[in-house]
């Protein structure tokens, strides 16, 4: 397996850095067009939650490899307040923050595979993987 | 104390001066910048050293200073070379005070007078730095500020407003206030929003052109989203995002055909302009074989 590389999230502008770097290395994953704006934009919605809800982490990048494909693996890790209710953030529409709620399930449809993990108070860790076609 | 340690270090002006320079060239032959001549660099020291020790010696801080900062900002040298040469400054005067016969007084004290020299002068530069600094910061964002929003009044009641590059959330409110306002300036009854040069469009971008729309059409104006490229298309749609509200175009060419339309106006092309543009040709023709 590749080295990791991470993005650190702390100011907004660092959003734009981590969907760049994505961009660039699914571009060199071989990703089309309209994959690589669907990973640019998961990871654009992932940072910026990092962002608003907890305040700093990170977005690591990984490539992956399944019995003949490849694939961009992305992990975004945060240490802030946690999720309470998965199953309640995964709705369309449901937001804290006045937004529109499409962040998490819009990340869900846009990649492959969709894992989360999130303990209140400890932190919250979103692993999603999408396959070269 | 036959001497104090200020007088000590003006009267041996030359040779601090001397063994200053050649710690700085020392210095700085390790961050060597070949794009910097060597001749700018030792008359910049020069001038650097020279303004040190006319500080050390009123004890006060000249306007020398601040005119040699701005200079140095000019030139984009980085504030290490400022601090830098004063910290070696710090340390050549240190020196020299210790290894001085005439000089009985304790190292403890000769430490804390030269910093009571030196160091208003670091805070100095460094405030004088910093401000700079922030004011050409502050300058750009203004200069980036004009350019993120520009609103084309292309014609009677249809305005157009081009999107290039990335919208963070100053920017959004930014382009908010700009269309509200233009709509109402220009009495625009159609204003097109062009995104075609925005690289993502996520749940946030998307969320403050959906207010932004809803925004124009409470003043009683009609926002059309153009330049949605196949690619932000279907991001779009996986983002389960609802632009269903107002229209939206693939090309700002058919949305501006839409605007025409909604505002019962029509862009003919007139046969005598033709003719004159066929006679204009011609007449380029003529003077080609004379
Ligand atoms: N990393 C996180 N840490 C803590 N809470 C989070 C995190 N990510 C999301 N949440 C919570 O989940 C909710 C839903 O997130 P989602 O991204 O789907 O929508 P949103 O951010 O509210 O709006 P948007 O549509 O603009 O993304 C958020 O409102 C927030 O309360
Ligand atoms: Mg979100």
């Amino acid at each position: 397996m590749d080295f990791r590389t991470c993005v650190n999230i702390q100011k907004e502008w660092d959003i734009v850095g981590a969907r760049q770097f994505g961009r660039d290395f699914s571009k060199k994953l071989g990703f089309g067009i309209v994959d690589q704006a669907r990973i640019a934009t998961a990871i654009s919605e992932l940072a910026r939650n990092i962002y608003l809800y907890a305040g700093s982490g990170k977005i690591c990048f990984d490539e992956v490899e399944n019995v003949g494909s490849r694939g961009i693996c992305i992990v975004a890790i945060d240490t802030g307040p946690g999720i309470k209710d998965i199953s309640q953030v995964m709705e369309d529409g449901f937001s804290t923050s006045g937004g529109l709620g499409a962040g998490l399930p819009g990340v869900k449809r846009l990649m492959d595979e969709f894992d989360i993990t999130s303990k209140t108070g400890e932190g919250t860790e979103i692993r999603v993987v999408k396959w070269v076609r | 104390m036959a001497k104090n340690l200020k007088e000590i270090l003006v009267d041996n002006s030359n040779g601090l001066v001397h063994m200053w320079l050649e710690e700085v060239a020392e210095k700085q032959k390790e961050v060597t910048n070949s794009a910097i001549s060597q001749d700018l660099f030792e008359n910049t020291n020069r001038e650097f050293v020279n303004i040190i020790f006319g500080s050390v010696e009123k004890e006060s801080l000249t306007s020398d200073l601040d005119s040699f900062t701005e200079r140095v900002i000019n030139l984009g040298w980085p504030l290490s070379y400022l601090t830098d040469g004063l910290q070696l400054f710090k340390r050549v005067a240190i020196e020299f005070l210790i290894e001085h016969e005439e000089l009985d007084v304790p190292v403890p004290k000769v430490l804390r007078h030269v910093d009571e020299l030196v160091n208003p002068i670091i805070n100095q530069l460094v405030n004088e730095y910093s401000g700079s600094w922030e004011n050409t910061v502050s300058l750009q964002r203004v200069a980036l500020q004009e350019l993120s929003a520009p609103l084309i009044p292309v014609m009677d009641n249809i305005t157009v407003m081009p999107l290039i590059g990335t919208i963070d959330t100053e920017r959004a409110k930014f382009i908010m206030e700009n269309l509200l306002d233009g709509v109402i300036k220009h009495h625009a009854e159609v204003v097109l929003i062009d995104i075609t040069g925005v690289p993502v469009v996520d749940t946030m971008v998307a969320h403050h052109i959906i207010q932004a729309a809803e925004a124009v059409r409470l003043i009683g104006s009609t926002c059309i989203l153009v330049g949605i490229r196949p690619e932000i298309a279907q991001t779009i749609v996986n983002l389960g995002i609802d632009l269903s509200k107002f229209p939206t175009k693939s090309s700002l060419r058919k949305g501006f055909t839409t605007a025409l339309e909604m505002t019962n106006q029509m862009i003919v092309q007139t046969n005598s302009e033709e003719q004159t543009i066929e006679e204009l040709i011609d007449s380029l023709d003529r003077s080609k074989q004379s």
